[in-house]
C-alpha cells in the first residue's frame, strides 16, 4: 500500500575498487563443513553500497574478515584472490596487510557495547588510528578526532572526546566506531551487521549516517546484514549467501522485486510483509484486565552511593479479550517485557491491579499464587536459556502439570500429544535440549506453555532470536495454534512487522508509558501518537513493498 | 559418562594425575597390610640413607623409624584430612552461597559480609590459632582447615546461582508453580555442579598443603604420623640428612600436583565450551 | 563515586571488620584450655593456688566475663594488645619490634612474584599451545603444588649448604658491625632465599591468572577493533590487552594478601627471620596466647590495609567504578 521507490540506476560500467575471485575459506577439521565459504566471486564498485545478506552460518562475516586479515585461528583462506588498488590483498604479507587496515579499508562491527576498549577514552581510541599509521602530531590527532566526532553527529564533542565507552549509549558507541573507521578516509568501509544490536530508531539514524558519509567521502561500502529491510533501505547491489556460497547477486531492485533463486524467494517470502491485515475485532469477556500498573526499579544505594531509580511501568492499563492477540511493541527500555513479567508476577508491581477472569493476581498469597500460576504461561525469547540443559524434554513438559496435580501417566500422554501439535516427533520427549535447533526449542517452549492449559499465554520476544526463515515457521505455528485452540495471546515484540502479522490489536510503549493502543490496522496505518509515527518511519525498508512476489 | 571419560582422558596431564592419585590412595588403603607395625616404632639404626639396608628402601629417620612406613601411613592422614575438610567446607559454603545468590537482598548482604569477613582473615594464621586453641587432634585440624577454606566456595556458588537464576528456564519453573526450594535444588544447583566439582578437587589439594604446613609447625595430631611432621622432625638435621626432609616433601608435591592436574582435566571434561575458549 | 569517598567507605568497613576480629580474639582466648594465670604459673614452676589467685587478680582475670570483655576491647582500641607473660613485654612492643622484618619480606616477595608472574604469564600467553607455553605453565603448576616450607628447606640445602651462595638463616650477619652499603648488601643476601621461597607460590598464582586473563581478553571484540585500525601487535598487546587483562590479577592480588601473611609464618620459621610470623611460631610453642592472638590481629590488619591499596589501584585502572 506504500508507493514503490524508484531505484536509482547505477552505472554498470563502473570500475571495481575490489575484485574478488574464487575465494574459499577453510574451516578447521571437525567443523560441520569443510569450507566456511567457497566459489566466492564478486566486485565492489566505486561509490556503491553492496549488501551481503544471509542467515546465520552463511559465511557472510567470514568473507569480510578474510579481506581484513582478521580470520580466527585455524580458519584460513584456502584459495582465491582479492584485487584492491593493484595488489592481491590475500597474498600480501602480514605487515603490508596491516598498513591497509584502518587506512585504505575501515571496518565496523555488530556489538558496539564490546567493540570499544572499556579502559580508554573515546578520543584516544580515535586518535590511535592516526598513530597506527604514523600520521600527524599528537595535538593534530586530537583536533582530527574532535572533527570526526563532530562529523558522525555525536553530541557535545568536547565532552565525548574525554568520555569512556561505558558513558555512551549503544548508538553513540556505534557512531564512535564509525568515526574511527572514517579517520583516514578509506576507499572501502566494511560494516558487519552494524545495526543489528540497536533499536529501530537508532538503527535508522545509523543507516542514515552511513549513507551520508558514503556519499560525502565517495567510499565503497560492503554492508553485511541478515535483514532485507535494511537491504531495501541502503543497498545499491545485493549478494545473497547460503551455506558459504553466493546464490544470487544483482541490483537491489531486481533482487527484491524479481528474485531468481529459490532460496532468495523463500527468504523474501518469510519476511512478514508490510501488508497490514484488518482482522475482525475480537469481542467478548476480558480474560485479562490490567489497571493502573506501576513499577519502578530502584538500585539500592550504598552508604556512599546515591539511589538510582528507573520507572519501567508508568500507569499502564489495558485488557485482552478471550481469544484475542494483543501485541505490545516498543524499543528496549520501553518496559514492554516488564509488563509481561509483572502480569505473571515474576516481577512484583508497585501498585495497580491485574485481573485474570476477575481474580486479582496481585492480591494472591505465595501459596495461592503457586496454584494460580497455571493460568498464565510464558514463551521466552532465548531458545538456549529457556530449557534446563540437564532435564529431558518430557521432564520440561510434565513437571508443571504434575506439580499442579495431574497424574504422571496423563501428563506424559499429553506431553507426547503436544509435541505432535507443535510438529515435533514424539520421540523428542526423551532427548535433551542440546540435541535440538533453536527453532525446535522454541516449539518445545510453546508446547510447555500449552501443557499447563493456560487462560493466557504471554510470548516475550518469542521469535526475535531466530533466523528469518525459522521465524516465519514458528510464527505460522503460533498463528495456527491460536486460531485452532482459540488462545488468548499477549505478544511482546520490538519488531513492528512481526506484530502486524499476528496481532488483533497493538499497544505501543515508550519509557514505561502506553502511548497508543488500538486495532492493528488503525495503529499502523493511522497512528495517533507522534512516537508511533517515528517508530513506524524508522522501520527499515518501509518504502519497499514486495507487492505480489 | 563415556563422553566425560573420553574428554577427561584427552588431557594427558589429567591421566597422569589420576594414576598418581590412585597409587597414593592404594598405598594409603593398604598401609595396614604393607606396614602392620606402628610407624612410630624404632626398627633400625637411625640415619640410614635410602637403599643402604635391605628391607628399608627409604632408610630410617633420626630415631630409627622406618621412613617408608611413615610415608605410607602419612598418606592416610593427608587424604582423610583433605577429603573430609573439603566436604565440610562444601557443606558450609554451598548452602550459604546458594541461599545468598538465590534470595538476594538482605540474605545476600548478610551472607556475603560474613563470607568477606572470613576471607579477610589470613587463613593460615586463623588455622594456626584455631588448632592451637582447640588442641591438635585429627578432628580439630580437619575442622580448622574447613573453617578457613569455605569462603571461596560460597562466593563461587553465589556467582553461579546469581547467573543461573536469571535464566529463562528458572522463570519457566516458577511459572510451573514450583516452590523455591525445588527450583533451587532441582533446577539451579544441578547446573552449578561442574564448577563446584572442579573447585572441590583443587580444595583437597590445598587442604593437604595446609595440613602438612600445620604439622610441620608442630600442630599435627601427636599420635598420628604425617608427612608434614616427618619434614618438621627432620628439619634440625637438614645439613646432615637432607633426604629425610626431601622424601616426604616429594610425596606431598606429587599428591598435590596430581589433584591439580585432575582438577584441570575435570574442568576440560565438564566445561568443554569454556575449556576450548581458554585454549 | 569519587576516590576519596571510596577510600573513606573502605576504611569504615575495615574498622568494623577489625572490631569483629577483636571480639573473635577475645572468645578464642577464653576458649583456650587453662587460663593464662595457670599457664604463667606453670612457666614459673610454682603452681600453688595462692600464687595463681594473685596472678588472676593482677591481670583482672577474676572479673566477670563481660568486664573482661570490655577491658579487652577497650584495651585493643587504645592499642593495648595485652602483655606477654612469657616475654615479659607488652605484646604491641614485641610486634612493633618484629613488624619491619615481616613487611620487608612480604613486600619484597609480593613485588617479585607479581612482576615475575605477569612477565611469565604474558610470555606463556604469547606462545599459547607451543612448547614455551607448556614449559612455563608446567613450572607454574609445580610451584603451585609445592609445600612452601619444603621449598624453603630445599633452598637451604641447595643454595646455602651445598653451594654456599646465601646464608641459611637470620636477618643479618651476627657480630659483623656493618653500616651503609655493606649493611644493605648483607640484608639483601639474607633476604634473598626467604623472599624467593615465599614468592614462588604466588608467582605461580599470578602467572596462571595473567595467562588465562590475557587469552580471554585477546578474544574480545575491542581487540579485533584495534586490529582493524591497523595497530601493530605489540601496541595491541600493551595498550589494549595487558591493561584489561591486569584487572583480575589485581583483584586476585588483593584476595591473596592473607595467604602471603600466612606463608610468612612458614618462611620466617624456616629461615629464623625475626618477623611477626616467627613470633607467631614462638608464641605457639610457648603457649603464649596473648602474643599469638596479637600477631593474628595485626596480620589481619595488614591484610585489610593491603586490600584497601589494591582497591585503590583497581579504581585507578578501571574508570567504570
Amino acid at each position: 500500500m506504500r508507493s514503490i521507490r524508484d531505484w536509482p540506476e547505477r552505472d554498470a560500467e563502473m570500475e571495481p575498487v575490489l575484485k574478488i575471485c574464487d575465494l574459499a575459506i577453510s574451516l578447521p577439521p571437525g567443523a560441520d563443513r569443510g569450507f566456511a565459504v567457497q566459489n566466492i566471486d564478486f566486485d565492489l564498485s566505486a561509490g556503491e553500497i553492496l549488501c551481503v545478506v544471509g542467515e546465520s552460518g552463511s559465511g557472510k562475516s567470514m568473507t569480510a574478515n578474510a579481506l581484513m586479515g582478521l580470520l580466527p585461528d585455524q580458519v584460513e583462506v584456502a584459495r582465491g584472490t582479492a584485487h584492491f588498488e593493484g595488489r592481491d590483498m590475500l597474498a600480501l604479507p602480514d605487515h603490508e596487510r596491516r598498513k591497509l587496515r584502518g587506512d585504505r579499508i575501515g571496518m565496523i562491527f555488530q556489538e558496539p557495547m564490546t567493540a570499544l576498549n572499556p579502559l580508554m577514552r573515546i578520543g584516544d581510541q580515535i586518535a590511535e588510528v592516526f598513530e597506527a599509521h604514523n600520521r600527524h602530531t599528537p595535538s593534530e590527532r586530537r583536533d582530527k578526532a574532535l572533527a570526526l566526532i563532530k562529523e558522525v553527529g555525536l553530541p557535545d564533542p568536547e565532552k565525548i572526546i574525554r568520555a569512556y565507552p561505558f558513558q555512551l549509549s549503544g548508538g553513540q558507541r556505534q557512531r564512535a566506531m564509525i568515526a574511527m573507521a572514517l579517520a583516514l578516509d578509506p576507499a572501502i568501509l566494511i560494516a558487519d551487521e552494524p545495526t543489528t544490536a540497536l533499536d529501530v530508531t537508532t538503527q535508522a539514524q545509523i543507516l542514515e549516517l552511513i549513507k551520508t558519509i558514503q556519499h560525502r567521502h565517495g567510499m565503497s561500502v560492503m554492508f553485511i546484514t541478515h535483514d532485507f529491510g535494511v537491504v531495501a533501505e541502503i543497498a545499491d547491489r545485493v549478494i545473497v549467501m547460503r551455506y558459504g556460497e553466493i546464490v544470487e547477486q544483482g541490483p537491489v531492485a531486481e533482487v527484491l522485486k524479481t528474485p531468481q533463486h529459490a532460496y532468495t524467494k523463500a527468504l523474501l517470502e518469510a519476511i512478514p510483509s508490510d501488508h497490514v491485515p484488518s482482522p475482525e475485532p475480537v469481542s467478548g469477556p476480558a480474560v485479562l484486565e490490567v489497571r493502573n500498573l506501576r513499577k519502578t526499579f530502584v538500585t539500592s544505594g550504598g552508604l556512599f552511593r546515591p539511589k538510582r531509580s528507573v520507572t519501567a511501568i508508568d500507569d499502564v492499563s489495558f485488557s485482552i479479550a478471550r481469544g484475542e492477540v494483543l501485541g505490545i511493541v516498543g524499543e528496549s527500555g520501553s518496559g514492554k517485557s516488564t509488563v509481561g513479567r509483572a502480569i505473571v508476577r515474576l516481577v512484583e508491581a508497585d501498585s495497580g491491579e491485574i485481573l485474570l477472569d476477575g481474580q486479582n493476581m496481585t492480591a494472591l498469597s505465595a501459596d495461592e499464587l503457586r496454584r494460580a500460576r497455571r493460568r498464565v504461561q510464558m514463551i521466552f525469547q532465548d531458545p538456549y536459556a529457556s530449557l534446563n540443559p540437564r532435564k529431558t524434554i518430557l521432564h520440561a513438559l510434565c513437571e508443571g502439570p504434575i506439580v499442579q496435580g495431574v497424574s504422571r501417566d496423563k501428563a506424559h500422554a499429553r506431553a507426547r500429544e503436544l509435541l505432535e501439535i507443535v510438529e515435533l516427533d514424539a520421540g523428542a520427549a526423551d532427548r535433551y535440549p542440546h540435541e535440538f535447533s533453536g527453532g525446535q526449542r522454541q516449539r518445545i517452549g510453546i508446547a510447555r506453555a500449552l501443557a499447563m492449559d493456560p487462560d493466557l499465554i504471554i510470548a516475550d520476544e518469542a521469535v526475535s532470536a531466530l533466523d528469518v526463515s525459522i521465524q516465519a515457521q514458528v510464527l505460522n505455528l503460533l498463528r495456527d495454534l491460536q486460531k485452532r485452540l482459540h488462545l488468548s495471546l499477549m505478544f511482546i515484540t520490538h519488531d513492528m512487522r512481526v506484530a502486524a502479522q499476528l496481532c488483533d490489536r497493538v499497544a505501543v510503549m515508550q519509557r514505561g508509558k502506553l502511548v497508543e493502543i488500538g486495532p492493528v490496522a488503525e495503529v499502523f496505518l493511522n497512528p495517533k501518537a507522534e512516537y508511533t509515527r517515528n517508530l513506524l518511519a524508522a522501520v527499515p525498508g518501509t518504502d519497499w513493498n514486495r507487492g505480489a512476489a | 559418562m563415556m563422553d566425560f571419560l573420553k574428554r577427561f582422558s584427552r588431557n594427558r596431564g589429567a591421566v597422569i594425575g589420576a594414576v598418581i592419585l590412585i597409587t597414593v590412595v592404594l598405598l594409603a588403603v593398604l598401609a595396614p597390610l604393607l606396614y602392620p607395625e606402628s610407624p612410630w616404632k624404632m626398627v633400625q639404626r637411625p640415619f640410614l640413607p635410602p637403599f643402604s639396608v635391605e628391607g628399608f628402601p627409604l632408610g630410617t629417620d633420626t630415631l630409627g623409624r622406618d621412613v617408608a612406613s611413615g610415608l605410607v601411613h602419612g598418606a592416610r592422614v593427608s587424604l582423610i584430612v583433605g577429603l573430609v575438610s573439603t566436604l565440610v567446607a562444601l557443606l558450609i559454603g554451598v548452602p550459604l552461597g546458594a541461599f545468598a545468590g538465590f534470595y538476594g537482598g538482605l540474605v545476600d548482604d548478610g551472607a556475603m559480609r560474613f563470607t568477606e569477613f572470613f576471607q579477610t582473615i589470613p587463613n593460615f594464621a586463623l588455622a594456626i590459632v584455631l588448632v592451637a586453641i582447640m588442641e591438635p587432634t585429627l578432628p580439630t585440624i580437619t575442622l580448622a582447615i574447613a573453617i578457613v577454606s569455605w569462603p571461596p566456595v560460597a562466593r563461587l556458588v553465589r556467582a553461579e546461582v546469581l547467573s543461573l537464576r536469571k535464566r529463562e528456564f528458572v522463570d519457566a519453573a516458577r511459572l510451573a508453580g514450583l516452590s523455591n526450594t525445588r527450583i533451587l535444588f532441582g533446577h539451579i544447583l544441578p547446573n552449578a555442579m561442574s564448577p563446584i566439582i572442579v573447585m572441590a578437587s583443587l580444595m583437597v589439594a590445598t587442604a593437604i598443603l595446609l595440613e602438612s604446613s600445620l604439622s610441620f609447625l608442630g600442630l599435627g595430631d601427636p599420635n598420628i604420623m604425617s608427612w608434614g611432621y616427618m619434614i618438621g622432625a627432620a628439619r634440625t638435621v637438614i645439613r646432615s640428612a637432607w633426604w629425610l626432609s626431601f622424601i616426604p616433601g616429594v610425596a606431598i608435591l606429587l599428591t598435590v600436583l596430581a589433584l591439580n592436574l585432575i582438577g584441570e582435566g575435570l574442568n576440560d571434561a565438564l566445561n568443554p565450551r569454556l575449556a576450548r575458549k581458554g585454549r | 563515586m569519587t576516590l576519596l569517598s571510596a577510600i573513606f567507605g573502605r576504611a569504615a568497613k575495615a574498622a568494623v571488620t577489625l572490631l569483629l576480629i577483636v571480639v573473635l580474639n577475645f572468645f578464642l582466648i577464653h576458649a583456650a584450655p587453662g587460663d593464662p594465670a595457670m599457664v604463667m604459673a606453670g612457666e614459673a614452676g610454682a603452681a600453688d593456688e595462692q600464687f595463681i589467685a594473685q596472678l588472676r587478680e593482677r591481670f583482672g582475670l577474676d572479673q566477670p566475663l563481660y568486664v573482661q570483655f570490655w577491658n579487652y576491647v577497650s584495651g585493643v582500641v587504645q592499642l593495648d594488645l595485652g602483655y606477654s607473660y612469657r616475654q615479659q613485654m607488652p605484646v604491641l612492643d614485641l610486634i612493633l619490634d618484629r613488624l619491619p622484618a615481616t613487611l620487608l619480606l612480604t613486600l619484597t616477595a609480593f613485588g617479585m612474584s607479581l612482576l615475575l608472574g605477569i612477565v611469565f604469564g604474558l610470555a606463556a600467553a604469547a606462545r599459547q599451545g607451543r612448547w614455551g607455553d607448556t614449559a612455563i605453565t608446567s613450572m607454574a603448576l609445580l610451584f603451585y603444588a609445592t609445600p612452601l616450607f619444603w621449598v624453603a628447606l630445599m633452598a637451604v640445602v641447595l643454595f646455602s649448604v651445598k653451594l654456599g651462595w646465601f646464608p641459611a638463616f637470620g636477618y643479618g650477619t651476627v657480630g659483623a658491625d656493618l653500616s651503609g652499603l655493606d649493611l644493605v648488601l648483607d640484608r639483601l643476601r639474607h633476604l634473598f632465599l626467604p623472599a624467593l621461597t615465599l614468592g614462588l607460590f604466588f608467582m605461580a598464582v599470578y602467572l596462571r591468572m595473567t595467562r588465562s586473563s590475557v587469552l580471554e581478553v585477546s578474544q574480545m571484540d575491542f581487540v579485533k577493533t584495534a586490529r582493524a585500525k591497523g595497530l601493530g601487535e605489540g601496541v595491541i598487546r600493551r595498550r589494549h590487552i595487558l591493561r584489561n587483562a591486569l584487572l583480575p590479577v589485581v583483584t586476585l592480588a588483593g584476595l591473596q594478601a592473607g595467604q602471603l601473611v600466612g606463608g610468612a609464618v612458614l618462611t620466617e620459621t624456616v629461615f629464623a627471620w625475626p618477623g611477626i610470623g616467627r613470633l607467631m611460631f614462638e608464641s605457639l610453642t610457648a603457649r603464649d596466647y596473648n602474643t599469638l592472638l596479637g600477631v593474628f590481629l595485626v596480620s589481619a590488619a595488614m591484610v585489610i590495609a593491603f586490600n584497601i591499596i589494591t582497591d585503590i589501584v583497581y579504581r585507578l585502572i578501571d574508570p567504570r567504578i
